[in-house]
């Protein structure tokens, strides 16, 4: 018998193990929910299953009737607007200074402290001069995602380039490369992967602060429904909702990992 | 007219000695073999030429200058370790000299000009025998195929002096001979100056036209960084017989257990 750390899931066993914690879960809230509403019919708190499709069908395929639009679609078109908008610009500052930071010393020099002091900051705290300096409009929301997650894209980013090897840039100077030559033929292109692993650890906080935001300000998207109807104790809604929100997160996790291991094939061979 | 000019040349980190009072003189043309105890201070001493580490003292002249204190495609390096660019493919870290050569701003050529590159580069790459691992990435490459890799980029670029640190260490004795011909015909054609360090002494004293000991001529046991090495054997080769060479190797061989137990 092999040692347990040797010993690997084949495939189906994998999606068993795998898919058992969900199942059990699951069982448990119907159980749960079951023996609440044989208690009392009207609970709240653990709705069925068909209440909770009944919602979600209300909320996806009947327009509303105050605004005609259908929720749960426009719900989900603006958060991931903001968010794409929020962590496209995170993205492309952070990649911009990081780089620089990372490979021109004068450069950090004069930018790093500013920039670990920013990064100190809580970005929640920032919320009020938020709203106070961009009113509560979508830039508001979107310069949170942003506030939220530059510094953490820049500070790794800027660690990444630092720890392109030595060898590789004096191998560049070797071959004729002048300063601007070394970051888009060396290390632009060895960052590139290495933004796509960092903004998919940063999106947890970046839907966190899209959230808050919306929580607190907007008149649709995710976060603003699961708070608005939290006034009525509509669990139907928000469990629903929030599984949404969760699936969403997955799917944008997975794509961007798929077109990293695609794109960037000598980065995932390498570390593999 | 003298390439380079070694003058009482020293290198300290803090109170460690790593080279002492160096001395020598190379013309534009000689393949100098450098061969010496590990921890001696080959490596450090070809930083020195490649502007990477600077002298504590003396100077180190390239025609009557001081060397330039970086890199430069002046001189060309294969390092001891891997020095290819993992993201390209062996085809495209062969053409990359060229490539920023011809295109200041942007670092990529395209049309004729490309064409032209990747002639040249697959030509390069038949020459080391990488003809086809040509679409490869390096970490697909064995270690010795990555080595010939960097070799043929850093030929590519024709340097004036090109430095050589253990370049064949991981190549099996078939491919080492394919290597050190290809090497010397690029020697003699390019009219390069080549600095090798190596470990293998008969490759030393085989491949150049000049070899150097770097070794400890005074070795204090108890602190072995308080003396620096120096150039012990200085020696145009091809006419030294074969006590010589067994002399040599006893030296190196004390110093290196004396260095690294
Ligand atoms: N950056 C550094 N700081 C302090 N000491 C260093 C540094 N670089 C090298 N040394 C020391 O200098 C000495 C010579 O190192 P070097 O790498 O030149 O050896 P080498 O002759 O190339 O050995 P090998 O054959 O094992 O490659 C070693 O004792 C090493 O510890
Ligand atoms: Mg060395």
């Amino acid at each position: 018998m092999k040692k347990l750390i040797n010993r690997h899931p084949g495939i189906v066993s994998r999606w068993a193990l795998g898919l058992l914690p969900f199942l059990l879960i699951a069982v448990i809230y119907t159980a749960a929910s079951t023996a609440r509403l044989e208690e009392n019919p009207n609970d709240k708190l653990l709705p069925s299953a068909s209440a909770m499709a009944d919602a979600m069908h209300r909320m996806a395929f009947e327009p509303s009737k105050r605004t005609g639009d259908y929720v749960l679609w426009t719900d989900t078109a603006a958060s991931l607007q903001r968010l794409a908008i929020g962590v496209g610009l995170a993205a492309l500052v952070g990649l911009v200074f990081g780089i620089a930071n990372g490979a021109i010393p004068l450069f950090r020099a004069g930018l790093s402290p500013l920039i670990t002091g920013i990064s100190l900051v809580p970005p929640m705290a920032m919320l009020p001069i938020l709203f106070i300096a961009f009113g509560l409009e979508e830039l508001a929301k979107v310069m949170l995602i942003f506030i939220g997650i530059t510094p953490f894209l820049i500070r790794d980013l800027q660690q990444r380039t630092e720890e392109i090897p030595e060898e590789q840039i004096i191998k560049m100077q070797t071959l004729g490369a002048n300063t601007w030559q070394i970051i888009v033929r060396l290390v632009w292109p060895q960052i590139m992967p290495r933004l796509i692993a960092a903004v998919r650890l940063s999106l947890g906080s970046a839907w966190l602060f899209l959230i808050a935001a919306e929580a607190i300000a907007a008149t649709d998207g995710l976060g603003y429904r699961i708070f608005l109807v939290r006034r009525y104790l509509a669990m139907d809604v928000i469990l629903p909702y929030v599984v949404w929100i969760t699936l969403l997160a997955f799917v944008i996790d997975l794509v961007l990992r798929r077109y990293s291991a695609w794109r960037y094939p000598w980065f995932h061979g390498r570390t593999a | 007219m003298a390439t380079l000019e070694l003058k009482s040349l020293w290198k300290e980190y803090g109170d460690d000695v790593v080279l002492e009072r160096l001395n020598a003189t190379v013309e534009t043309g000689e393949f100098v073999t450098i061969v010496g105890a590990s921890g001696c201070g080959k490596t450090t001493f070809l930083k020195m030429l490649l502007g990477t580490e600077s002298p504590t003292r003396g100077e180190l002249l390239l025609d009557g200058k001081p060397i330039p204190d970086e890199p430069d495609e002046t001189r060309g390096i294969v390092f001891q370790r891997y020095s290819v660019l993992p993201h390209l493919t062996a085809e495209r870290n062969v053409m990359l000299a060229g490539e920023l050569e011809s295109s200041r701003f942007l670092g990529h050529t395209f049309g004729r000009m490309r064409l032209a590159l990747r002639n040249e580069a697959r030509q390069m790459l038949e020459d080391v025998g990488l003809g086809h691992a040509m679409h490869k990435y390096p970490h697909e490459l064995s270690g010795g195929m990555q080595q010939r890799l960097a070799i043929a980029q850093a030929l590519m670029k024709k340097p004036r002096i090109l430095l050589l640190d253990e370049p064949f260490g991981a190549l099996d004795p078939g491919i080492r001979r394919d290597m050190h011909k290809l090497v010397l015909k690029l020697w003699r054609e390019q009219n390069l100056t080549v600095f090798m360090i190596t470990h293998d002494l008969e490759e030393g004293f085989f491949l150049g036209t000049r070899l150097w000991v770097f070794d400890k001529d005074r070795l204090d046991p108890q602190a072995p960084g308080a003396y620096g090495a120096r150039i012990t054997y200085d020696l145009p080769v091809g006419r030294d017989d074969a006590h010589t060479l067994d002399s040599i190797a006893d030296r190196v061989d004390s110093t290196a257990r004396a260095l690294n137990d």
